[in-house]
């Protein structure tokens, strides 16, 4: 009754993916965390907006960073919960002997950290259409785009950080302490390029600003890729 | 490090290639307490062998470092020939480890968690190697149910099947018998008496001395991070 399966190595992408699907099957199965987030964005735009008063156009101005300091207030949670589920029953661990390579790791916890907090984004959209009052139908291809590389920016060094901090006993204070310095550059870029979306681009300066925030969001990626073994096995 | 040195070794000394396991002056430091103390061992491959000790002896420790899940402190340590710490990856390969830790993802079913595992070793089939396992540790009428609605027991059999999923060639085995009713202990039994007739070396840690001495034909028994063997 000795049954030996025959074992093939697979690929860095091949095992990344794994790693995405299976993280993607966890949120769907418990939805734990898409709920989490969409409460405190909500309630973290609501709350900007209390306390700027009715002024409509100091709102519609300042729409963008708004957004943005909500989704980043928001994807610490996810970033710290994509590493939560992975401590519990010391499954990292059970990854790292395998063995799975640690960059794949990092590829996929991180590719699936992204599409959670794009996927807040999407959701934030309409709600900050109703409370700010601002415009999105004209710019939304282009809007997308500056959400989406936003998002990549966020969950590279996101995920690092989250992974160093995992098993910190301050692990809920540590994360942002690391996380939000080292965002500072990609943040300015994506609020900048957002409000130029939203209200509209007069000296055609949005493309230096989306080649600004992918240049952060590769050097982040490459940065992860390069360092995440070293963090995870350490 | 401490001064005296529970050195221990098997009587011949064989080639370092017919051997499963290498331990050469280990030691294992957490802060300033020694969990390991220049323990040496050796054990050749097809054998088995008993660890026991009392809580805190180190056995953990030891299969945790055999495992690569931590390096020693010093010495060097040497898994079918190969060093546990320069060669990890391909140390990882030939090992399988039962722990404390079950390796489980509470909220996928049973099934999804040994598809994952087997999607990573690159199993074909998946879905049917699963299958053939959940029916072999029996778990297969809750092949469906999330891990977290699972008692302790059945938490270590879907490990134990985890576990065979990756056919080692060398089975570290952490307290396999906690946990489980007596039908659960009988079938552990004879899952280890499998492993050992398909050329498994078993590595068992286990209070149940008597039942780990039937399954193996060598122990050390550690005290304070000191072996002794028999």
């Amino acid at each position: 009754m000795s049954a030996s399966f025959a074992i093939r190595p697979i690929g860095l992408l091949r095992a990344a993916g794994i790693i995405l699907g299976k993280d993607l099957l966890i949120e769907w199965r418990t939805r734990a965390r898409i709920n989490a987030l969409v409460f405190f964005a909500v309630a973290t735009l609501l709350l900007f907006s209390f306390a700027l008063g009715p002024d409509v156009d100091l709102l519609r101005q300042n729409a963008a960073g708004y957004m943005w300091l909500g989704i980043l207030f928001a994807s610490v949670l996810s970033l710290s919960e994509s590493f939560r589920v992975e401590a519990e029953n010391a499954t990292l661990e059970g990854l790292k002997l395998v063995p799975t390579d640690p960059r794949a790791v990092f590829l996929g916890k991180a590719c699936g950290n992204a599409v959670m907090i794009f996927a807040l984004c999407l959701i934030l959209l309409p709600v900050m259409v109703a409370i700010y009052d601002v415009s999105i139908a004209e710019g939304l291809p282009k809007l997308s785009l500056v959400l989406a590389i936003g998002c990549l920016a966020i969950s590279a060094p996101g995920t690092i950080f989250a992974a160093i901090s995992a098993n910190a006993r301050a692990r809920d204070v540590l994360l942002p302490l690391l996380l939000f310095p080292m965002l500072v550059p990609a943040l300015l870029s994506v609020v900048k390029a957002t409000a130029l979306v939203l209200q509209g681009d007069l000296q055609d300066s949005l493309r230096s600003w989306l080649g600004l925030l992918c240049c952060f969001s590769v050097i982040y990626w490459a940065l992860g890729f390069a360092v995440f073994p070293k963090v995870i096995e350490d | 490090m401490p001064a005296t040195a529970g050195a221990v070794s098997t009587a011949a000394q064989p080639a370092a290639a017919s051997l499963a396991l290498d331990i050469r002056d280990v030691s294992k430091r957490f802060g300033p307490r020694w969990a390991l103390a220049r323990l040496s061992y050796t054990l050749p491959c097809g054998l088995s062998l008993l660890l026991t000790g009392h809580n805190g002896s180190g056995k953990t420790t030891l299969l945790r470092m055999l495992a690569t899940a931590i390096a020693p402190s010093a010495g060097k340590l040497l898994v079918l020939g190969r060093d546990a710490v320069a060669e990890r990856e391909e140390v990882r390969r030939d090992i399988g480890l039962l722990s404390h830790s079950s390796f489980l993802y509470e909220d996928l079913t049973a099934e999804q968690n040994l598809v994952v595992l087997a999607r990573l070793l690159g199993i074909a089939s998946p879905k049917d190697v699963a299958g053939q396992l959940l029916t072999r540790v029996g778990l297969t009428a809750r092949s469906n149910n999330p891990v977290r609605q699972f008692s302790a027991g059945m938490r270590k059999r879907l490990a134990i099947a985890r576990l065979l999923l990756k056919s080692p060639r060398v089975a570290l085995l952490d307290e396999p018998f906690s946990e489980l009713d007596p039908a659960g202990i009988a079938e552990v039994e004879k899952l280890i008496v499998t492993l050992r007739e398909a050329g498994t070396t078993v590595v068992l840690a286990t209070h149940l001395i008597e039942q780990g001495r039937a399954l193996t034909e060598t122990r050390l028994h550690l005290t304070e991070g000191r072996g002794m063997g028999e």
